[in-house]
C-alpha cells in the first residue's frame, strides 16, 4: 500500500483566475460564472466538452448545484468538495485523479468563495453542533502561539522573529502590487506591518491574510492529449494531502514548531516529482501565507530553509521576488487575498503564468527551472490538513 | 434538637473571589459615599460554579458525600436543579442525590441541617446586586462555602452538639421572583424582632447542649439584615465576654445571602483551637442555631478566609456593572457563539463537567477528553478513566486574543500540561493578561463560558494556582 506517483500523466491545459477582493457587486454565481468563462476562453473549450466538474468552496455552496445552477448545466457530473483551506486544491486533485483514471477525458476544477456577504471582517466558519467545550479562540490567535514556542526551540530573539514576520508581510505586500487580480495593490512599509494594532499575541491587522471573495478554475486532459489545445501545457508532478490525526493540542509532545502534516505531505509530494533539493530545482513557490508567522515556519517544513535557519533566509531575501526560491510572488494570501475555496487554485493560476512566461512585469528569473510548488494549510497548528502540488512546464 | 453525637463536621471550605470593587465608587453613582471594598465574582462565575469553587477541596480527598444540598438565593437556572451541575463538576457518583433549597437566606443553614442529618454535604453560593449605587450593590457579597457531615469516627473536625430553630412570618427583606432588586422594610423593625428570635434558639440550643453562653469562644451571626446581624452578635460578644465573631467579614466583604453564615463559620472553625465551642446564628424568617464542638482536626481544606482576603484584584464599577449586564458593551464582531448541544453535552459529562480523560492501558499516555482512538499508539478503547480533580497544571504557551467572542475581552488562551499528563487547551482567568508566563503554575476552575439562548455553557479554564495553604500545622 502506498501513494503512486502519477507523474506526467495529467496535463492542465487552461486557467483562469477572477480579481480577488471585496466584490460587494458580484455574487458567488457571478464568481463562478466569471472564472469558468475565463478558464475556457484560455483553452479554447467550451461548457459541453467538459466531461466532469470537481468545485471546491468552503462555505459558499452545498452540492455540485453551486456550480451546475449559475452555469445551467444539463447532464453533466459535479462534485462539491469541501477541505477547509486545502478545499481548491483537493478539487484540483480530484480531477486530476479522474482523467488518470481514464474516467473521463477533460475535467475541470473549480474553487469560489464569497465570504463578503456575512458583515463580518474576519472569516466566519460554520462548525457542527458541539457541546460547548470547543476552545474558542480566533484563527490568528492559534498561529500567534507559533512565534513564541519557535524562539524558545531555536534560540531566536523575538525581535529577529518580528523581523522576519515584517518582511514576510512586506515582500508578500510589494509581490501584489503589480499584480492586476490581488486584493491590496499597496506597498505597506515595515514600520506600518511591524506596529499594526495588534489582533492576537503579537499578531497585528498587517500579519493576517486579507480576506477576499473570488473563483479560479483549471482544465486538465491526459498529457498525450495537451497538445490538442495548448502550446505549453503543465504536467502535474505530484499530488499530496494529509489530514493530520488533530491530536497535537491535546498530545504534549507536539511543540508548535513544526507543521507535521506539511513535512508528511512534502516528503510525499518530492519522492512523487523526483525532487531532492527544492529550494534549487522548484522555479516558484506558492505557499499558504494566512498568518506571517505560519509562512516562516513552512519554509522549514517545505525542505527550503534548514530548522531553525528559516528567519535567516527570510530576512536575507532568498524568498523575494528576486531571491533565489521566489515565494508567493503573486502576493499570496496576504496582499491577493484569500476566498478560502479559491485559493489553491489561484496559487496554480500563478503557476500557470509563471511557468509559461505570461506574468508580464512580475515575471520571475527562475521560470526555466520549470516546476512551481503549491501549498495550502487548513486548520490550526497541530490540527490542520496539509496540502502540497507539484505542476511542470516539461515532460521528465 | 439534639443531633445524634454521632454526626460530625468532617471538611469545610471557604471561597473568597479575588476582585472587588470600591463602595465609594458604586456610592457615587448617585451621591453618596462609601467605605471600603465588597467582593465580587469574575464575569464568568455564578453562584453554580463558585459552589463549584467552594466544594470541591472537600472531595479532593475522596469523600464521598450521601447527598448534596445547594442552597443559593441567585440560582443560575429555576425549574432545573442547579446542584446536579454542581454535582457533576465534584465527579460524584449518581446515587448521590443532588438538591437545591429554595432562593432565601434561609436555605443557609438549611443546607447545613439537611446535610448534617444524613452525612451530606451543604454548599451555598451567592452571587448578589442591587439597584446601581444602592446599598444592595454596594454592600453585597459575591462567596460561597461549603460542609461534609459523617458518622463520627472520634477525629472530626467540628462535633454537631444541638441545633434550635424558630419560624416567624414577617416582611423585613423580599424580593419578587424575576427581580434583581429586593426590598427592606425599615430595618430597626426587623432589628428588633430578630433580636427576641435570636434569644429564643440561643437559649434552647445552650439547653440541649447543657452548656453555658459564657463557655462559648466564637459567635456568628448573619441575618439579610446586616444591621440585625451586627448588633445581635455585638451583643451575644458583650454577654459572653470576649467570644470572637465574624463580623467584621460584612465590612470586608459584604452580606452574601446564603453564604455568608457558611463563609463565617468558616472563618470561625479556622481560628479556633480544639474543643471550643462555636455558636452559630442564622436570623432569616426566623432564627436558626448551631452550636458546634470544635475538633483536633479543624483545618480548612481551602485557603483559610483570611489569607484569601489578601488576594485582591481591584475592579472598577462600570466594569462589574458591565460584567453582570446591567448594559451592553461593545463585543468582538463576530457572530453570537452557537448554544451547546443537551445530548451532546450529556453523552460528554464526564469531560464537560467532571474534566475526565482517559489514560492508554497500551502506552500510558493521558488524554482529553478520553478518546476512542490512543493518539500515541493507537490502541483502540482501551483506557482508563483519569480525573484531573486537585491537579495542577502548567503553561505550555499562551496567547492574548482580541478578536475572541467573550463577555471580558480580551480572552487568554493558553496551552497547558496538566499534572500527571495530558494536554489541554483552555482560557485563562483571573489573570493579569500581562502577568502570564510560560512555565505559570495554574489551576482548573470550572467557570461559565457564555450563555447561549438560555443555556448556561459550563466548562473548565484555568487560573493561577493558590499559595499552598499551610496543611503541615493542622
Amino acid at each position: 500500500m502506498a501513494t503512486h506517483s502519477l507523474k506526467d500523466r495529467v496535463a492542465i491545459i487552461g486557467a483562469g483566475c477572477t480579481p480577488f477582493g471585496e466584490h460587494f457587486d458580484k455574487s458567488i454565481d457571478d464568481l463562478i460564472v466569471d472564472a469558468v468563462t475565463e478558464t475556457l476562453k484560455d483553452s479554447g473549450l467550451d461548457f459541453a466538452d467538459i466531461d466532469a466538474y470537481w468545485m471546491g468552496t468552503y462555505i459558499s455552496g452545498i452540492s455540485g448545484l453551486t456550480l451546475s445552477r449559475p452555469l445551467r448545466l444539463e447532464g453533466k457530473p459535479v462534485t462539491r468538495v469541501e477541505n477547509m483551506c486545502a478545499t481548491g486544491s483537493d478539487a484540483f486533485r480530484n480531477a486530476v485523479y479522474a482523467v488518470a483514471s481514464g474516467a473521463v477525458d477533460v475535467a475541470m476544477a473549480v474553487g469560489a468563495e464569497k465570504l463578503k456577504d456575512n458583515g463580518y471582517s474576519g472569516l466566519i466558519s460554520p462548525r457542527p453542533q458541539d457541546d460547548g467545550t470547543r476552545f474558542g479562540t480566533s484563527a490568528p490567535a492559534s498561529f500567534s502561539l507559533l512565534g513564541p514556542a519557535y524562539q524558545a526551540r531555536h534560540g531566536v530573539d523575538a525581535e529577529t522573529f518580528r523581523d522576519a514576520m515584517t518582511h514576510v508581510a512586506w515582500k508578500n505586500h510589494a509581490n501584489g502590487v503589480p499584480n492586476p487580480r490581488a486584493q491590496f495593490r499597496k506597498n505597506i512599509s515595515k514600520e506600518a506591518i511591524a506596529n499594526s494594532p495588534l489582533v492576537a499575541g503579537n499578531l497585528g491587522v498587517l500579519d493576517c491574510s486579507g480576506v477576499a471573495d473570488g473563483a479560479a478554475a483549471v482544465i486538465v486532459v491526459r498529457a498525450e492529449d495537451a497538445h490538442k489545445y495548448t502550446d505549453k501545457p503543465l504536467y502535474v508532478k505530484a499530488l499530496a494531502l494529509v489530514a493530520g490525526s488533530a491530536a497535537g493540542p491535546i498530545d504534549s509532545t507536539y511543540d508548535y514548531t513544526t507543521f507535521p502534516e506539511v513535512r508528511a505531505a512534502a516528503a510525499d509530494a518530492y519522492a512523487q516529482a523526483g525532487i531532492t533539493n527544492p529550494r534549487r530545482e522548484l522555479a516558484l513557490a506558492e505557499v499558504h501565507d494566512c498568518f506571517t508567522p505560519t509562512e516562516i515556519l513552512l519554509m522549514e517544513d517545505l525542505g527550503f530553509s534548514e530548522v531553525g535557519s528559516a528567519c535567516d533566509d527570510v530576512l536575507s531575501g532568498a524568498f523575494d521576488h528576486d531571491g533565489d526560491l521566489p515565494v508567493n510572488c503573486d502576493g499570496g494570501l496576504k496582499s491577493f487575498g484569500h476566498p478560502v475555496g479559491a485559493s489553491g487554485l489561484r496559487m496554480l493560476f500563478e503557476c500557470w503564468l509563471q511557468l509559461r512566461g505570461e506574468a508580464g512585469e512580475r515575471q520571475i528569473a527562475t521560470a526555466d527551472r520549470g516546476l512551481a510548488l503549491t501549498h495550502n494549510l487548513g486548520g490550526a497548528p497541530g490540527d490542520c490538513v496539509s496540502f502540497i502540488g507539484i505542476v511542470g512546464s516539461q515532460l521528465g | 434538637m439534639t443531633t445524634d453525637k454521632s454526626v460530625a463536621l468532617t471538611r469545610f471550605s471557604a471561597y473568597v473571589p479575588k476582585y472587588r470593587v470600591s463602595r465609594a465608587q458604586i456610592g457615587a453613582l448617585v451621591g453618596q459615599s462609601g467605605r471600603g471594598k465588597r467582593a465580587i465574582a469574575n464575569f464568568d462565575e455564578d453562584s453554580t460554579t463558585m459552589a463549584v469553587e467552594a466544594a470541591a477541596p472537600i472531595v479532593a480527598d475522596g469523600t464521598q458525600p450521601d447527598s448534596l444540598w445547594f442552597a443559593t438565593t441567585s440560582p443560575a437556572y429555576v425549574d432545573k436543579v442547579n446542584a446536579t451541575a454542581v454535582h457533576a463538576a465534584l465527579g460524584l457518583p449518581s446515587e448521590t442525590a443532588a438538591y437545591d433549597l429554595g432562593a432565601n437566606f434561609r436555605s443557609g443553614f438549611a443546607s447545613i441541617l439537611a446535610a448534617s442529618r444524613s452525612g451530606g454535604l451543604a454548599v451555598m453560593a451567592d452571587v448578589r446586586e442591587g439597584k446601581a449605587g444602592g446599598p444592595d450593590d454596594k454592600d453585597s457579597a459575591d462567596l460561597a462555602a461549603a460542609f461534609s457531615f459523617a458518622p463520627d469516627d472520634g477525629d472530626p473536625a467540628a462535633t454537631v452538639l444541638a441545633t434550635a430553630s424558630r419560624s416567624a412570618e414577617f416582611l423585613d427583606r423580599w424580593r419578587l421572583p424575576g427581580s434583581m432588586t429586593g426590598t427592606t422594610w425599615e430595618e430597626r423593625f426587623g432589628q428588633g424582632v430578630y433580636g427576641g428570635l435570636g434569644d429564643a434558639v440561643v437559649r434552647d440550643v445552650l439547653e440541649r447542649a447543657e452548656v453555658a453562653l459564657s463557655d462559648v469562644a466564637a459567635v456568628v451571626v448573619t441575618s439579610p439584615n446586616a444591621r440585625a446581624a451586627r448588633q445581635y452578635a455585638a451583643g451575644l460578644q458583650k454577654r459572653v465576654g470576649g467570644a470572637r465573631s465574624s463580623s467584621d467579614l460584612l465590612d470586608l466583604l459584604g452580606n452574601s445571602g446564603t453564604a455568608q453564615f457558611g463563609v463565617e463559620l468558616v472563618d470561625q472553625l479556622e481560628r479556633a483551637s480544639a474543643g471550643d465551642l462555636v455558636l452559630a446564628v442564622s436570623l432569616a424568617d426566623g432564627a436558626d442555631a448551631l452550636l458546634l464542638r470544635v475538633g483536633e482536626r479543624s483545618a480548612s481544606a481551602s485557603l483559610p478566609v483570611r489569607q484569601q482576603l489578601e488576594q485582591v484584584i481591584e475592579v472598577d464599577y462600570a466594569k462589574y456593572l458591565l460584567w453582570r449586564g446591567r448594559f451592553a458593551g461593545e463585543s468582538a464582531r463576530r457572530p453570537d457563539p452557537t448554544r451547546p448541544s443537551s445530548p451532546f453535552a450529556s453523552r460528554n459529562v464526564d469531560f464537560k463537567f467532571g474534566l475526565q480523560g482517559g489514560r492508554c492501558r497500551k502506552c500510558g499516555t493521558v488524554q482529553f477528553p478520553r478518546p476512542r482512538v490512543c493518539l500515541s499508539c493507537k490502541a483502540m478503547d482501551d483506557f482508563d478513566d483519569v480525573s484531573t480533580a486537585g491537579r495542577t497544571a502548567t503553561v505550555a504557551t499562551y496567547t492574548i486574543d482580541r478578536l475572541a467572542f467573550t463577555a471580558s475581552p480580551p480572552l487568554v488562551g493558553a496551552v497547558l500540561d496538566l499534572e500527571g499528563g495530558g494536554r489541554l487547551q483552555c482560557e485563562l482567568t483571573d489573570v493579569d493578561a500581562n502577568s502570564i508566563a510560560v512555565g505559570n503554575v495554574v489551576q482548573m476552575t470550572f467557570r461559565l463560558i457564555n450563555t447561549v439562548e438560555g443555556i448556561r455553557n459550563y466548562f473548565w479554564k484555568a487560573r493561577p494556582a493558590d499559595a499552598v495553604a499551610t496543611t503541615e500545622e493542622s
